[in-house]
């Protein structure tokens, strides 16, 4: 048995460090649609719990939209279950094409290529791009799937102050002698709902010769006013060399991801991104649901201001109850709350009042910086709204949080 | 050396690491990145400001985060590399 005791012991230990550091993460079974309401059962073992979802990535509210279902159905009608093949050998569809170019037209680049994630399209991306004789230079607070990558590829890596631009430019002037350069960043950042000032990177870029990389995982499908991404934000489409995104959040919220952006660059894809290369096509069903996504969005942008008023309401009324709210216009919802503790507590008492939120502590986010990340939807009415708002209200007084401010809440409980 | 070397390694944690307005303190003892200022990403800025200055190469087993936790720590590091003189 080459599993030895010793081995086996060596885990548990592990295990156990993760556990005692309150690492270890637990799955929560739902037995519902992904939807407002959903059926948890939590904990483990006990009758499923109806509660409003604030938790997920489903910004459009598409997961379990009934025209992406029945689009769903009939891609498994038509065109089978899986395609048991790589996209080159005998995985490529006529409707992975079509997906292809639609994400190219919504986007607003000159041709994409799907991945079976946006995990993957990361993974892959830098090390088709660059060589050693290049530079990577990062936003220090970049998702870890684009730190994996870059660690496959043998360009040099620069990081930069998150969202820092003076310092951004220093890194630019240090790398002046490099052969190729690139600019990488989130549109959002996934913890704070930040956005990259994709309008100044792409200013620097320009100055210094450096392409730009965006992986607009949070920001495809309802950021802009068209729902394009952050560059439509920042009112930069067409100039943002590689935009890398998921269709595992807004646009549908099952899988698969994708590389668009400057042709040369997706069709290098193609030649030998090795996620690209050996790994299964994403299967038939998953991408005749997605067309019909793209449809939806392409056609109108209903759903996304829905989404912006719903989070203008949320985070307006959350600082009139006098929540601490890192400013902002996404619909990620950082309630700040600084200690690790107070964060589970609160997220445990609101799961009990029916609101499903997660707290969010170091090293997940910077120490002291521990929070409840609230995520609204287009799915969210305004009395799931209320409703939460309501159970902030309530276990936030029992906190005596309210219309505190960091330093406040810091004497209470500590960093 | 190791004072001046204490002080250049502290100048460029502040300068790279730390927000303009920021009031940390950074001492040889201040634990850098389990505390969270230096994380294991943006770890990579120190460590070639050292190669570039020193004109060595550290090998990534060497490179660890506990290795570059303090400055101490850091100067430890550099002295399998470099003379420093501890007068």
């Amino acid at each position: 048995m080459a599993f030895s005791d010793k081995v086996r012991e060596f885990f548990a230990n592990e295990l156990k460090g993760i556990r005692e550091k309150g690492l270890f993460k637990e799955e929560r079974y739902i037995a519902s649609p992904q939807s407002a309401y959903i059926k948890v059962e939590y904990p483990a073992g006990s009758p499923p719990k109806e509660v409003i979802n604030f938790c997920a990535n489903n910004y459009l509210g598409l997961s379990s939209h009934p025209e992406v279902i029945k689009a769903a159905h009939e891609g498994l009608e038509s065109r089978g279950y899986g395609m048991s093949s790589v996209r080159f050998i005998c995985g490529t569809q006529d409707i992975h094409r079509q997906l292809e170019k639609k994400l190219t037209e919504f986007l607003g680049t000159e041709d994409t290529v799907l991945f079976p994630s946006c995990m993957d399209a990361n993974a892959g991306v830098f090390d088709v791009v660059l060589d050693k004789e290049d530079a990577m230079i990062a936003d220090r607070l970049v998702h870890a799937s684009i730190v994996d990558g870059m660690k496959l590829c043998k360009a040099q890596t620069f990081n930069y102050k998150h969202l820092n631009m003076a310092h951004l430019e220093e890194k630019l002037q240090e790398t002046q002698n490099c052969r190729f350069r690139m600019i990488i960043t989130d549109g959002v950042f996934s913890m704070d709902g930040d956005i990259a000032p994709l309008d100044k990177i792409v200013e620097l870029a320009e100055k210094y010769d450096a392409m730009v990389m965006v992986d607009d995982s949070h920001a495809t499908g309802f950021l802009g006013k068209n729902g394009k991404g952050t560059h439509e934000h920042c009112g930069v489409v067409g100039k943002i060399d590689i935009i890398t995104t998921t269709l595992g959040k807004a646009m549908g919220g099952a899988s698969g991801g994708c590389v668009s952006g400057r042709k040369e660059i997706v069709e290098m894809c193609r030649q030998r991104a090795r996620p690209y290369l050996f790994s299964n096509t994403i299967p038939p069903v998953v991408v005749a649901a997605a067309n019909k996504v793209m449809d939806i969005i392409g056609s109108t942008t209903r759903l996304r201001d829905k989404l912006e008023e719903n989070t203008k309401y949320f985070r307006q009324k959350m600082k009139e109850a006098g929540f601490d709210i890192k400013e902002g216009v996404h619909p990620i919802v950082p309630v700040m709350l600084y200690n690790a503790k107070l964060a589970q507590d609160m997220a445990r008492d609101l799961y009990d009042e029916g609101i499903y939120v997660v707290g969010f502590f170091f090293p997940v986010v910077p120490q002291g910086q521990a929070r409840i990340r609230v995520q609204i939807s287009a799915v969210h009415e305004k009395e799931h709204l209320d409703k939460a708002i309501e159970a902030f209200k309530k276990v936030g007084a029992k906190y005596n949080i309210l219309g505190k401010k960091k330093d406040d809440i810091v004497a209470m409980y500590g960093l | 050396m190791a004072e001046d070397l204490k002080k250049l390694i502290i100048d460029y944690v502040k300068k790279e690491y730390l927000d303009e307005d920021s009031d940390q303190e950074i001492t040889e003892n201040t634990p850098l990145i389990s505390s969270g200022i230096v994380d294991s990403f943006s770890m990579v800025s120190l460590k070639t400001f050292l190669e570039k200055k020193f004109n060595i190469k550290i090998p990534d087993e060497k490179a660890t985060t506990e290795a570059f936790d303090t400055v101490n720590n850091i100067i430890k590091l550099l002295g399998e590399f470099v003379k420093i003189d501890d007068k």
